[in-house]
């Protein structure tokens, strides 16, 4: 039934049909904020198509509106050339319309099958069809080139497997057009090219996609078309063949890109941070950690690179005094941290920005003032025997915001009204307001928009040339490449490769990421 | 088989039985996403309700269906309150408790002139299943006891396939995980807790009927002494799987039964009452420990911070 479906559609591709999506003059208003005005965006029947800008540019409101989430103040959907009614997502499903979020929403306890059946289930005499429910997901899946199981349960699953779902999810509602939002945010490279090969594949049987990201390697890498959007209007159309980074970059921003300059500074002096032969077992959850020793110095900056959950989580936790090493020591100036908590490390000098931002980075309902003096609240001027003076918490909060130029409607709104970047911002204020000898930092600018990533690079390469030593974990190439002195790259617990940042290029750092990743998709089974 | 032992059997699916029915209510709510703790309130309104009607009418089946319709039509202050209306399920339940303590007691002095205890001379019991006399086994184990009593563990099986096994079981377990996710693809979650909420009642009420014209032919005032609670801590240490509940409810059960055989060998009688609830504390401190010590050893950070740590994996 599907198939019969699927083919009549590729054939009527053929002669300048309709697009398979068209949106007319969209203006969608929130209060004062106009979100979108007057867009049009035209996607094509299989092909793929980039929707870019930065955070708050309106791609988001776009999608939502194409998805039937909101409704639109002015303009048209329109689906094969018909003209739709969409007032909820259900109608978008409806309309053949299916959208892969950036938060999952999947059923964690329930399996693969489950899932991806969930109100559509086969059926047979009222009873739930659980083999035909597999076969459906095997079936789906050998189409575009996924390899799930759809016994799974979907809690045990690698984020990039749990997207697959969320893809295999809106094929099996018969989605013809699919909206993929910032769907790399989650993955790590290995992941990302391998989403675009299914990506790819779905484009070739007649899927049209449409691929919001605000990465611009991306959108050079996998799609057709290139909408920009700044500000809620259009900005350029492009074809992707025809264009370059820079031009995509300038419609983004509406300026040319200026790289965060990294002279490499002179590294000097004994080093802050030494880590000697730090193990870890492997435990369910947790990556092991297998005789790793580095050592960081003062001015220079440390990158640990490699596939997600080959042991950095678990090593920089070590470092931090989240969590006990089985052997080994960890070392501040000479000094040895063992039997240590987090509070006296801190106390001694680490800082740490961490990779779960509003988990473990931040208290997302506490004001801005009050998340910047977290880890402050002991010592004066903000704690003094016991006792908190809001009044230093929010001279303190107003001087930092104002120093890095975070972008808050003042320090009482509570930091979950802050965009991505700017609560990291927060975040590295708080930190860095230690002068604290040693930095260590997880992902810095994840979900965080080009420009604000690129004020980020620069604060922490500040940091480093007032003398800072930083660790930094990062699972982007371009990142590590420009901030890092030194890559190690680490592969199932280990340290498999040491380079001097002028030798790690892309190919290099890439093929050992490659080889890990080969090793942790046995492991992880 | 030792018809000693069989007798204990008996004894154990006895004193389960108004618990099952009401931790299997409180399982249900679970999966549907509404933290359920208003079955104590829920057992003591079925077994006053089955009680007053069961000896107005003269017919205990009368008094049974009379606990399932009241016991339902009290849990829609839970669903409108706590679904529809999104007030705190914890304070909603908290005041069914007390409402029902207070109101049975109230309308057992005012309408039916008794005091502490109602046990008037026309109140007839449900019938035991005197047909399995005689039956090897069955007959030992089912024969005084009322046909509630296997129709909850019955019940219980039947539950853990419906959840597994069709879609509506499915919707449900998936619009407790995440609504959000459940209503994207059009379920209407808030008429699937409603309707949980209300069925949950209705097992109450079969509950506090075995209680008061099964287990004993009589009402007294908080008669129920913590057996909802206990449904509670059977739910949580099953994490809501009906037949992980069925097997809580056994040791409780169990224990109670238990009790009663220490009480015979002279051990005193407020001794041998706590013994139950002894049991259910040291079950549930145990799987706690134990499951927070292999939480640690995978991630020390969740495992400290985790109020729930038996919901991760």
């Amino acid at each position: 039934m599907t198939g019969s479906t699927a083919s009549g559609t590729a054939h009527g591709s053929a002669a300048g049909a309709p697009p398979a999506a068209e949106l007319r003059g969209i203006t969608k208003r929130f209060g004062p904020v106009l979100a979108v005005d007057g867009v049009d965006l035209v996607l094509e029947r299989g092909t793929v198509h980039a929707v870019v800008g930065e955070n708050g540019a309106g791609k988001s409101t776009l999608m939502s509106v194409l998805y039937g989430l909101h409704r639109p103040d002015a303009g048209q959907v329109l689906r094969d050339g018909r003209e739709v009614r969409l007032s909820s997502p259900l109608d978008a499903i409806a309309a053949g319309l299916g959208m892969v979020h950036q938060n999952f929403r999947l059923f964690g306890s329930l399996t693969v099958a489950e899932n991806v059946v969930y109100r559509a289930e086969p059926r047979r005499f009222g009873v739930l069809d659980r083999r035909a429910a597999e076969r459906r997901v095997e079936e789906l899946s050998a189409r575009i080139g996924l390899d799930v199981d759809p016994t799974a349960r979907v809690d045990t699953l690698p984020l990039g497997v749990r997207q697959r779902v969320e893809i295999l999810k809106a094929l099996h509602r018969q989605a013809e057009v699919l909206i993929l939002d910032e769907p790399t945010a989650v993955l790590t490279p290995g992941e990302v090219d391998s989403l675009f090969v299914v990506v790819r594949r779905m484009a070739e049987q007649g899927t049209t996609v449409a691929l919001v990201t605000h990465k611009v390697r991306e959108v050079l890498e996998a799609t057709d078309r290139v909408t920009v959007l700044r500000d809620g209007v259009v900005t350029a159309r492009l074809t992707t063949a025809e264009t370059t980074a820079g031009e995509v970059v300038e419609a983004m921003i509406g300026r040319g890109l200026v790289p965060a300059v990294n002279p490499r500074g002179a590294v000097s002096g004994e080093p802050v941070l030494e880590v000697s032969g730090v193990r870890m077992p492997a435990a369910p959850g947790a990556s092991r950690v297998q005789d790793v020793s580095l050592r960081v110095s003062p001015g220079e900056v440390v990158g640990i690179a490699g596939v997600s959950g080959n042991g950095q989580r678990e090593l920089v936790e070590t470092v931090v005094g989240l969590r006990t090493p089985e052997a080994g020591t960890v070392r501040l100036h000479g000094r040895d941290l063992g039997g240590l908590g987090v509070r006296e490390r801190r106390g001694l000098g680490i800082a740490y920005v961490p990779e779960d931002r509003p988990g473990v980075g931040t208290a997302a309902a506490l004001s801005v003032a009050d998340n910047l003096a977290l880890g402050h609240h002991r010592s004066p001027p903000i704690g003094r025997r016991g006792r908190l003076s809001p009044r230093a918490a929010r001279t303190q909060a107003a001087e930092l915001v104002r120093r890095l130029g975070v972008k808050t409607a003042g320090v009482a709104v509570p930091l979950s009204s802050l965009s991505g970047g700017n609560a990291q911002k927060v975040v590295l204020a708080r930190e860095l307001h230690h002068e604290a000898a040693l930095l260590v930092v997880e992902q810095p600018t994840q979900g965080v928009d080009v420009g604000a990533g690129e004020e980020i690079h620069r604060l922490l390469l500040e940091y480093r040339a007032r003398g800072g030593a930083v660790l930094l974990v990062s699972y982007e190439i371009s990142e590590l490449r420009a901030l890092a002195d030194r890559v190690l790259v680490m592969l199932d617990g280990e340290v498999a490769a040491e380079l001097d940042a002028a030798d790690a290029t892309d190919e290099v750092l890439g093929a050992a990421m490659v080889h890990s990743a080969g090793a942790t998709g046995g492991g992880e089974r | 088989m030792d018809v000693l032992n069989l007798a204990f059997v008996a004894a154990v699916l006895t004193s389960a039985a108004p618990v099952l029915y009401a931790a299997l209510g409180g399982a249900l709510c679970g999966r549907a996403g509404v933290f359920n703790i208003a079955l104590e309130g829920q057992l003591l309104c079925g077994a006053f309700t089955a009680v007053a009607v069961g000896w107005w009418s003269g017919s205990p089946w009368l008094g049974v269906l009379a606990a399932v319709v009241s016991t339902a039509v009290f849990s829609l202050v839970l669903a409108v309150g706590a679904v529809a209306w999104r007030a705190d399920p914890i304070i909603v339940a908290v005041g069914m408790n007390l409402l029902a303590l207070g109101l049975t007691g109230f309308v057992m002095r005012e309408a039916l002139d008794a005091t502490g205890t109602f046990a008037p001379s026309g109140l007839q019991g449900l019938p035991d299943l005197d047909a399995l006399d005689g039956v090897p086994v069955l007959g030992a184990v089912l024969g005084r006891a009322t046909v509630l009593v296997p129709l909850a563990v019955v019940l219980a099986v039947a539950m853990s396939l419906w959840l597994a096994r069709t879609s509506v079981g499915l919707r449900l377990r998936g619009v407790g995980e995440h609504p959000e996710a459940a209503t994207s693809l059009g379920v209407p979650v808030t008429r699937y807790q409603m309707a949980t909420v209300v069925l949950a009642g209705a097992l109450c009420g079969l509950g506090g009927a075995q209680l008061s014209l099964g287990t004993v032919t009589a009402f007294t005032e908080n008669m129920t002494a913590g057996r909802g609670w206990v449904a509670v801590a059977a739910v949580m240490l099953a994490v809501n799987r009906p037949l992980w509940v069925l097997g809580a409810c056994l040791l409780f059960g169990a224990a109670e039964a238990w009790g009663f055989r220490l009480q015979g060998i002279g051990l005193p009688q407020q001794l041998t009452d706590a013994a139950p609830y002894l049991v259910t504390l040291v079950v549930l401190v145990l799987s706690r420990v134990r499951v927070r010590r292999r939480l640690r050893a995978a991630d020390p950070v969740a495992a400290e911070n985790a109020a729930h740590p038996e919901e991760i994996r």
